[in-house]
């Protein structure tokens, strides 16, 4: 852009020694909803396995806890307002890349491609997802009451390197199985000529959701690694200055 | 003449990276980058962060020893900034893209559309005006690089012209694909008279702008770096400066406005509103240190929009 501005070049932070305490308010909600959320998750948890000790079969579960699924995954949406108006330290953009993340894989693949709802792909990413956020909420919720049992915080940090791999595979055969349908279908796609002039190939747009796993899981990836580094191990870290 | 000593702390370990003694009072902090760069041939003068303490603001070049809040013996902290490229090299790379790229899609080089297609020319008029607008108005920028802009800071991070013509270079590429595409529908809400009025708005803001970027460089001398609050001069195009802080970009958004009327194509209309995003963050930032660096600046002004934004 034909500009002038100092911001092309490195920005000095502002010293900020403002401690950041919360309003009471502000606490109650959070609480209010990371009990709700473990609720929901241990909710759906139960349904899943009292669904396969019944049926002692994985094929029409995801039909059964749909509902309660895109529920739940959809509300979490909440959780990038509540970076963005401060009471939740975390950077928007990275809250708000995992919940669209998971809203995606919801409502864009598995809700609406129903020949791939029986996959065992599915399943995998399912439970890895029931376990995770079960153990985030509650690690949320007893932080904020101030009780954080230690087992709790070693769940929340150690989990991880087995969830997040599993996920992952998860996700990417559910895609997998899905791209011959998108084919077939030509779902959400549009072609030239239109009067908008633009066009989009969810076939292709997949493919390229698949391929971005490959730099942006080691990212999160590395960064839940060195969290636990520094909360569990109490390693002081440096950070790489920008 | 009582001589000074300097001594260079990195910020973040605080090691003693440098020490000079018998430096002159009235040396700036720009010679003393000089010498630090003799020490340390590796951190040339533009990467270098001199500041008075590890986490506060960098020194200007400008600023003389003597002037500074420090004893005899001066202590100042060193943060680098990382490789650094010029100003002028960012802007001609991220500008030259833009221009070559469009050209190959308008004349249809191979690998692009179906081959039946290569080297052919739309049947539409609107298509080669549009190439026409594009051209010129990468063109004129990469001209007001070379001969009108005066910067304020000699380089930025180098990684920034990987994003910057990331950005340049794709949108660019995105919308010339539908535009100069053999299936491209020109605009159909008001046909010809749409493109008429949009053309007429895109010159109107092209002029504009170019107004707006002369009355700035005309508020600074020559090699200078002093900053003042521009004003309406006799052009008329500059009598936004009584509603507006930084009226370059409001003109800016009123050309790819009118090119998005011109084309009707979504991707073009996707490039305004990122531009039209960004730009705000970058008016409001301007506008926020012009009121914080002069009393008397006029209230009326907003930063981008008139009473709007």
């Amino acid at each position: 852009m034909a500009s002038m501005e100092e911001d092309g070049s490195v920005e000095e932070k502002d010293n900020n020694n403002k401690k950041r305490t919360k309003s009471a308010i502000a606490v109650a909600w959070l609480t209010f909803y990371n009990i709700a959320m473990t609720a929901g998750w241990l909710v759906l948890a139960m349904a899943m396995m009292r669904f396969y000790l019944q049926k002692a079969t994985h094929k029409g579960l995801y039909k059964s806890i749909a509902r309660t699924l895109k529920f739940f995954q959809t509300v979490a949406l909440v959780e990038v307002g509540h970076c963005a108006i401060g009471i939740v330290r975390t950077s928007v953009i990275v809250t708000g890349v995992q919940v669209c993340s998971r809203i995606f894989m919801v409502w864009f693949i598995t809700n609406s491609i129903k020949q791939i709802q029986n996959e065992e792909s599915v399943i995998l990413f399912l439970v890895v997802w029931t376990l995770t956020e079960i153990t985030r909420y509650s690690f949320y919720t007893f932080n904020l009451l101030n009780h954080l049992p230690y087992f709790i915080k070693w769940a929340r940090y150690n989990m991880f390197i087995i969830m997040y791999p599993l996920g992952v595979a998860g996700e990417l055969l559910t895609i997998y199985a899905a791209l011959p349908f998108v084919r077939k279908t030509g779902m959400l796609s549009m072609r030239l000529p239109n009067k908008y002039n633009i066009s989009f190939d969810y076939y292709y747009f997949l493919i390229i959701v698949m391929l971005s796993y490959i730099p942006l899981f080691p990212q999160l990836f590395f960064h839940m690694l060195r969290q636990r580094r520094k909360v569990l191990l109490g390693e002081i870290i440096v950070e790489k200055d920008e | 003449m009582k001589h000074y000593e300097v001594e260079i702390l990195d910020a973040k370990t605080k090691d003693k990276l440098c020490f000079l003694d018998k430096v002159e009072p009235n040396a700036t902090i720009g010679e003393i980058k000089s010498m630090f760069h003799k020490s340390h041939p590796q951190w040339y003068a533009a990467r270098q962060s001199i500041r008075l303490d590890p986490k506060g603001k960098s020194l200007k070049d400008e600023d003389v020893l003597q002037h500074l809040p420090v004893g005899t013996t001066a202590t100042f902290y060193f943060r680098d900034l990382g490789a650094q490229i010029s100003w002028v090299t960012v802007f001609l790379t991220e500008y030259g893209g833009p221009l070559l790229l469009y050209l190959m899609f308008y004349f249809r080089a191979p690998f692009i559309y179906a081959p039946k297609y290569d080297f052919t020319t739309s049947k539409h008029w609107v298509v080669h005006l549009a190439c026409m607008c594009h051209s010129f108005h990468y063109l004129k920028r990469l001209l007001e690089t070379l001969f009108v802009h005066r910067f304020s800071h000699g380089t930025m991070p180098l990684r920034n012209i990987f994003k910057n013509c990331t950005y340049y270079w794709g949108f660019a590429a995105w919308m010339a694909y539908y535009i100069n595409h053999p299936l491209y529908t020109p605009p159909t809400i008001y046909g010809e008279q749409q493109v008429r009025i949009a053309l007429i708005i895109f010159l109107f803001c092209q002029v504009g702008n170019f107004s707006i970027h002369i009355a700035l460089r005309n508020l600074r001398p020559p090699g200078s770096k002093t900053r003042k609050i521009p004003y309406p001069t006799k052009n008329p195009f500059t009598w936004i400066f009584l509603l507006v802080s930084c009226p370059n970009y409001t003109y800016e958004l009123g050309s790819w406005f009118g090119f998005t009327l011109m084309t009707q194509c979504l991707p073009v209309a996707f490039f305004t509103a990122v531009g039209f995003i960004q730009m705000t963050v970058w008016a409001k930032g301007k506008h926020r240190s012009y009121l914080k660096e002069f009393r008397d600046y006029p209230p009326l002004r907003s930063p981008i929009l008139p009473f709007v934004l």
